[in-house]
């Protein structure tokens, strides 16, 4: 369980979140950090690993994130087969599909760890099996599954649990992304194929930090992931390899912004608390106390946040008659004003710009005329 | 995104209403569109699971999967949904009309109306798409053979989602797309996905304002997603337990039919009110010519099919079938976006706006001007026009105005006036008559208002491509010519 602060910054954050564990993180919440860097908020309560998902059903503006249990069924029996008999059948097609050439396979399970499956033991388990491979050590093992990694977020280590498999082929390990969307004729869908490359990006960071932390060269983790989805409209797997260079930029950047949460938290009331006051499994702090934490701490809404962050009802309600909530090409369109209605009082002439702002009400102001004459 | 729609989202957040982004209707509604709102299992690829299909809003078809991992039972619903198409289609080739071809010498014929098939959302274009890539390549015989109607209904379903990305056409339309390109609301795009939402800002249900119908929009108990993704919640809570429910006891059959029509039955009826405001608006002045080019290719598609053994839509096309198919939509793209500005004052305002385009009044005009610096005397009247536009068209440009589509006006000066907006001489040819008098009325007239555009909608020859057979090998050389093998017609759909 937790450790004792060990920081100013860690207990900082401790009290941030107040009386209870941090939320669990996980490759899709690393993921979603990248989603809007900007965002002070998400900053703040991500580090402390507050449930935002809790808070937000207690302050009424619970966000209806949920999955499927026929996606979750298929997710989980689409990776068993492709496992199935030690990875027979994706042994076979790595060979056919991507030349790889594995000569011979041993194959670890690091799931169970000998029965003990508590995560420092998994991790510790992960490692040595990990640092034996790039050690080269004779019979050390080519394919892992469920590798446990380390990812130090905000001043913690999250544990990873992945339902990947770290796999070496000469002297270069990749990352195996299984995933259940198809690919079509050699197409899939672009949105799931990106938050699979973001995912697996975090994934080859902990695998290249863990690389570091045994001595060796963490180059040696490919930015090449292996993406296995099934094929077409059957249960076939088929493998690509998908480039996540580019997200691993922008992951480590979003991470050294976490890193450097201590000067956000400088700016923060050192009374300042996010603590829900859970007793018995309710939260029993008045919502409106908790509504006006939040308010300490900026947000940065867009649209965007509605399919990633479980606040975003509730900051798009803040958002209300800003030009955020409405999106960033129309905010950007609108000169980048704040607010709604000082866009369309510039427009209408009713109120007199600023210099900076001079050109922009000229622009809204063509506009208005424009349209009030096509529509008369 | 231009600026022109980003106030009008502006100005509905404050008036609470959705606001108006043209003045006249661009996509073609037809009599009796069909509309299609099919759902999918979560996590399967492209699964079908129900639909609700039908012309006639008083009584849809609710077609249903009970257990959408039977692969008979979605052959099954491919044939059910296949007949239900097919008589739709062919309830448009009864009758055709003549269609005069090289300057009247000749004449074809094209079916005088066309199937419209409407679905909820682009995602339910691209489930179509998908369906009938599941199910084109189908054999009616040997192994794993369908009923005749699955194939065939499969090739029409790749017709139509592919003429849904043609630029124009009106065969296949998304119905957010639609309602989206002619109304902004206060929400942002994202939101406007959401079909009850976009609707609700511009059509709300009785009782509810706009702004409380898209926020009842977001609950999915009220308003169930538009599909073919299902609320998980229901997946979870509701479905499932009912499909297994199903499984131990085909009894419940009803049962499952109706928990799955529950969820289709609100967005059937927004599909019917979407398409009784998107009627109500009158339709742009070439939205006809629009359709008469998708009756041609229904009619030609038509003919394709009852010709010697029509083939399937290829899994891929070939690189001069990709670049063809490219440079036309890129030329009906162009077609398109310049017709939208001539139909329509508030689309053209956007390339006024832009400096492409501007309006204004003519301040003096000299019809008879004549130019014999060439030689030969010429009539080149020239006008004045007064504009306020942000003109950013520079002398030399050639411009024209919808009222005189012959006649061209090339930019001879610009000049700023000092009491604002900017004073354009313009000197005129083209659409006068050929004596060196100018017909009355053929030349603009002092407080004549114009717009006067760089648009140019002119026919432009199709790009050359080389034949199939002359792929070039930088393009993979020829390529085999598609025949649907044995693997297609049993491809596994599990």
């Amino acid at each position: 369980m937790q450790n004792a602060p060990v920081t100013s910054t860690e207990a900082h954050l401790d009290r941030l979140r107040g009386d209870v564990a941090p939320v669990n993180h996980n490759a899709r919440t690393i993921a979603a950090l990248t989603g809007n860097p900007g965002c002070r908020r998400r900053a703040v309560l991500d580090a402390a690993g507050v449930d935002k998902k809790a808070m937000s059903v207690h302050i009424g503006h619970p966000v209806p994130f949920g999955q499927s249990t026929f996606a979750i069924t298929r997710g989980n029996a689409f990776e068993a087969q492709v496992k199935a008999n030690g990875c027979a059948e994706l042994l076979t097609m790595l060979r056919e599909r991507l030349g790889l050439d594995i000569a011979e396979v041993a194959y670890n399970d690091l799931e169970e760890a000998g029965g003990n499956g508590s995560r420092e033991v998994r991790h510790a388990l992960a490692r040595r099996m990990i640092d034996g491979a790039a050690a080269g050590v004779e019979g050390a093992g080519t394919l892992f599954d469920h590798p446990l990694l380390g990812l130090p977020i905000g001043g913690r280590t999250v544990y990873l649990e992945p339902d990947l498999i770290a796999f070496q082929v000469g002297a270069q390990f990749h990352i195996i992304e299984i995933k259940s969307f198809p690919v079509i004729d050699g197409q899939a869908d672009g949105g799931k194929v990106a938050a699979a490359a973001v995912q697996s990006a975090v994934y080859v960071l902990a695998l290249r930090r863990l690389f570091e932390e045994l001595g060796h060269d963490p180059q040696r983790v490919s930015h090449n992931v292996i993406l296995v989805c099934p094929e077409n409209f059957s249960n076939r797997p088929v493998a690509t390899l998908l480039d996540v260079r580019r997200q691993l930029t922008v992951l480590k950047r979003q991470l050294s912004r976490l890193r450097r949460v201590d000067e956000l938290l400088a700016t923060l009331d050192p009374g300042l608390t996010f603590d829900l006051g859970v007793r018995d499994g309710t939260a029993t702090r008045p919502a409106g106390e908790v509504v006006a934490a939040l308010g300490e701490v900026e947000a940065r809404y867009s649209p965007d946040c509605l399919d990633m962050c479980e606040l975003s009802y509730f900051c798009r309600a803040e958002a209300r008659g800003t030009t955020h909530a409405l999106g960033r090409t129309v905010r950007e369109e609108l000169g980048g004003i704040e607010f709604v209605d000082t866009a369309l009082r510039l427009a209408e002439g009713r109120l007199a710009p600023t210099v900076e702002l001079a050109e922009t009400a000229h622009a809204l102001r063509t506009a208005l005329r424009m349209r009030t004459e096509c529509l008369s | 995104m231009t600026a022109l729609t980003a106030l009008a989202r502006a100005i509905a957040v404050r008036e609470e209403r959705a606001q108006p982004l043209t003045t006249v209707r661009h996509v073609h509604i037809g009599a009796r569109p069909l509309v299609f709102v099919p759902l999918a299992l979560a996590g399967e690829a492209n699964a079908p699971l129900a639909a609700l299909v039908g012309d006639d809003r008083a009584a849809p078809h609710l077609l249903v999967v009970p257990q959408p991992r039977n692969r008979a039972q979605r052959f099954a619903f491919a044939a059910e949904l296949g007949h239900l198409v097919l008589d739709y289609l062919r309830s448009f080739t009864h009758f055709r009309e003549d269609v005069p071809i090289n300057r009247g010498r000749e004449v074809r014929q094209r079916f005088s109306d066309a199937p419209q098939l409407i679905v909820p959302n682009p995602a339910g274009v691209a489930f179509t798409r998908l369906l009938g890539r599941s199910t084109r390549l189908r054999r009616t015989d040997g192994p794993y053979a369908v009923d005749p109607v699955v194939p065939l209904l499969g090739r029409w379903l790749t017709f139509l989602a592919e003429r849904a990305e043609h630029p124009g056409s009106s065969l296949m339309v998304a119905m957010t797309r639609a309602l989206s390109m002619h109304w902004a609301t206060g929400q942002s795009s994202t939101e406007d996905a959401n079909l009850a939402a976009l609707l609700g800002w511009i059509a709300p249900p009785e009782g509810r304002s706009p702004v409380e119908a898209a926020a009842d929009a977001e609950d999915a108990d009220l308003w169930p997603p538009a599909g073919p993704a299902t609320d998980p919640t229901f997946d979870n809570e509701i479905l499932s337990p009912a499909i297994a429910r199903h499984e131990r006891d085909p009894r419940h059959f009803d049962g499952l039919r109706k928990v799955l029509n529950s969820q289709l039955e609100p967005t059937w009826h927004l599909m019917w009110r979407g398409i009784d405001v998107l009627g109500g608006l009158s339709p742009g002045a070439s939205v006809a010519e629009r359709w008469a080019d998708d009756r041609d290719s229904f009619t030609n598609y038509v003919t394709y099919l009852a010709g010697d053994n029509p083939l399937p839509q290829a899994r891929r096309d070939s690189a001069t079938a990709a670049a063809r198919r490219l440079s036309t939509m890129e030329r009906a793209q162009n077609v398109y976006d310049v017709q939208r500005a001539m139909d329509d004052p508030l689309v053209m305002a956007e390339y006024r706006l832009g400096g492409e385009a501007f309006a204004g009044t003519v301040t003096y005009a000299a019809p008879d001007r004549i130019d014999a610096s060439s030689g030969r005397r010429k009539l080149r009247p020239q006008i004045l026009v007064h504009t306020d536009d942000p003109l950013r068209l520079t002398p030399g440009a050639t411009v024209s105005d919808r009222s005189r589509p012959k006649q061209k006006a090339v930019i001879v000066r610009v000049s700023t006036l000092d009491s604002g907006g900017y004073e354009v001489q313009l000197e005129l040819s083209g659409g006068m008559g050929n004596s060196l008098v100018a017909p009355p009325g053929s030349v603009p007239a002092v407080g004549e208002r114009l717009t006067y555009s760089a648009l140019d909608a002119a026919f432009r020859q199709p790009d050359r491509f080389p034949a199939n057979e002359e792929t070039p090998w930088t393009h993979g050389g020829p390529p085999q010519q598609y025949v649907p093998t044995n693997d297609d017609a049993v491809e596994d759909w599990s």
